[in-house]
């Protein structure tokens, strides 16, 4: 990667290559790949932005490397690197998802992170978040920030929220706004809601509502007009290989990425949303090298219970710790431990939803655009 | 034995389940099921009352803060102390075996009191152990058990409670978890049950007796794979 040889012959080269740019970051568990697609959309086609999740510093100065002068940027931003964005661009636009479990053999505790974005807050008054209010973690991040539009996105995933960020007391979940009850601390009223299910959405599922609405969010602080940015939004079909149909091996297939128990359970919804008329076949596909996580425990987490009564295929190099999983949640499958693509061939009924790991997502999305 | 139903409790998933601990009780379930024993899990969340009367408790692991919090609501409650001293099972993972144990690292690294289930204290390791670990077990005689530890703390059993085995790679320790009476404390994630489908039925034998060998294809490759992944000393 340009990028990363860049950065070790000159460290300082993104300071320069970032300054006066009209910037936005785009940081959070689940989300950040297509959200940052669909402000790039919005902001026109000379905006710069990191593709294929180049969410670290190097990636950044890949996609920097070529731009002209002052072209606005909009760059995706793994959730550890966020303050180190921040410290380069203090007044950007910075856009807040969500933080859930992820990676669990990383040491990066989930709420460790949200007590780094609200330090890096600190340190960077002038910024403009836009930030999820449904999710206590973002909410206590931004909570002191003084320029916050506040987003109604939704969260799906309570299990790393059940204590306040702030103060350790249990939250209370019982209403439709969370709030602690011993600090105070409590969801925001928002500006934004999530987007109506009438607007008719190219991408599926509810969590690509929602990050229309945190897109739309930061359009709004990039000084786009609403109708244009909406316009431009719902056209967008694919983002990085997510969601685009596919004619291959004799299958209509599409790949999704689903790499932790909050993203799998907008992954349900989204297969759920392609294979609305009943028939279909879902291939999970399970890595677990260093950018899927290592310890698969997770797989534990995932609602999979809902997948019973569809044609499941379990593959890739941990099918059998899915196997199991899928045992004790009653969903019959058939085992596949051969070549992805070749597991696909043998699918009995199309559509074919592939819901990948990061590792097998990426390669299959590169053959898959191979093959046009 | 017919009528007997195994009531498993499942406790503060929300709190106390970071590492998908859930599917311990999952599994326990399914091998009472797969023989035909009639078996529930009691999924306990924070405002639950605890029960008294389980056959089987499951703890599991959980960030720092989420972590003392469980420890003070079960601390509060004392179902759990009136179960384990009754004879129920508790198997604890992770955070969840450290809370059990004498004390632990507080707020501030400051040693605080554990839950005293069991004889073990817990430090803080030199450094954070993370990866795939095997233990041979000398304690429950399940052969080698296999697992995924994350964790920055190190639990040591003290003179009433014993090693659950021996570690490989022993990474400067050379004993992993802690087993008294019908108390097991582990970190190994996987979750530990799923990946070992002996230690499942060794607890499940502690509330119904013997039981036979079962065979459930998929968890036994899970166990054999994942024991293949690691280089075991000749």
């Amino acid at each position: 990667m340009p990028g990363a040889t860049a950065l070790k012959l000159a460290p300082s080269v993104l300071e320069v290559l970032i300054r006066d740019r009209v910037t936005c970051f785009v940081s959070g568990t689940n989300g950040k790949t297509t959200t940052t697609a669909l402000i790039a959309t919005a902001m026109g086609p000379s905006t710069i932005t990191n593709r294929d999740g180049a969410n670290l510093p190097a990636g950044w100065v890949t996609a920097l490397l070529d731009a002209p002068p002052g072209a606005p940027t909009v760059l995706e931003v793994d959730e550890a690197y966020l303050p180190h964005a921040l410290s380069l661009a203090p007044a950007a636009v910075v856009v807040l998802l969500n933080l859930t479990r992820d990676q669990l053999d990383r040491p990066n505790e989930t709420r460790m992170l949200a007590h780094r974005w609200r330090d890096a807050l600190e340190l960077a008054p002038t910024a403009r978040v836009v930030a999820n209010a449904d999710d206590p973690l973002v909410a206590y991040a931004a909570a002191n920030a003084p320029n916050v539009t506040w987003v109604a996105a939704g969260a799906h995933w309570q299990d790393d929220a059940t204590t306040c960020p702030q103060c350790g007391a249990l939250l209370d979940w019982s209403q439709t706004a969370w709030h602690c009850n011993s600090c105070g601390l409590q969801r925001p009223p928002t500006e934004i809601d999530l987007l109506d299910s009438s607007v008719p959405l190219q991408l599926p599922g509810r969590a690509n509502r929602a990050n229309v609405a945190m897109a739309l969010g930061a359009a709004a602080e990039l000084g786009i007009e609403h109708g244009a940015a909406l316009d431009a939004m719902v056209r967008l079909t694919s983002v990085s290989g997510r969601y685009a149909r596919h004619r291959t091996h004799g299958h209509d297939v599409t790949v999704l990425l689903a790499k932790n128990p909050a993203g799998w359970i907008e992954t349900l919804d989204v297969i759920d949303d392609l294979l609305s008329e009943g028939p279909g076949t879902v291939v999970v596909a399970i890595n677990a090298h260093g950018p899927d996580g290592r310890d698969p425990s997770w797989l534990w987490d995932v609602p999979f219970e809902q997948l019973a009564g569809r044609k499941v295929i379990a593959t890739s190099e941990r099918a059998t710790d899915l196997a199991v999983r899928l045992d004790n949640a009653g969903v019959a499958y058939r085992k596949d431990a051969r070549d992805l693509l070749v597991a696909v061939g043998d699918a009995t009924e199309d559509p074919v939803i592939i819901a990948a790991t990061y590792s097998n997502f990426l390669s299959i999305s590169r053959e898959l655009a191979k093959r046009g | 034995m017919a009528e007997q139903t195994v009531d498993i409790a499942l406790l503060y998933p929300e709190l106390l389940g970071t590492y998908g601990d859930r599917g311990n009780a999952l599994v326990l379930r399914r091998r009472c099921e797969l023989r035909g024993i009639s078996a529930r899990v009691l999924e306990v969340r924070t405002r639950d009352a605890v029960p008294n009367s389980a056959d089987i408790y499951l703890v599991g692991g959980a960030e720092d803060a989420p972590q003392l919090t469980g420890m003070e609501l079960l601390r509060e409650s004392g179902a759990l102390h009136k179960a384990v001293n009754a004879g129920a099972v508790l198997f604890a993972v992770c955070a969840g075996f450290q809370i059990i144990g004498t004390e632990l690292p507080g707020r501030d690294t400051k040693m605080i009191e554990g839950l005293g289930l069991v004889d073990a204290h817990t430090a803080r390791a030199p450094k954070r152990l993370v990866g795939e670990l095997a233990v041979h077990d000398e304690a429950l005689g399940t052969g080698w058990l296999v697992g995924f530890e994350n964790h920055g703390g190190v639990t040591t059993p003290g003179p009433d409670a014993q090693p659950l085995g021996r570690r490989v790679p022993e990474s400067g320790f050379a004993t992993e978890g802690a087993v008294q009476g019908k108390v097991v404390g582990t970190y190994l994630h996987g979750p530990a049950l799923a990946r070992n489908p002996a230690l499942a039925d060794r607890i499940l034998e502690w509330v119904v007796g013997p039981l036979d060998p079962l065979a459930d294809e998929q968890a036994d490759l899970l166990h054999a794979e994942r024991m293949a992944a690691i280089k075991l000393p000749h």
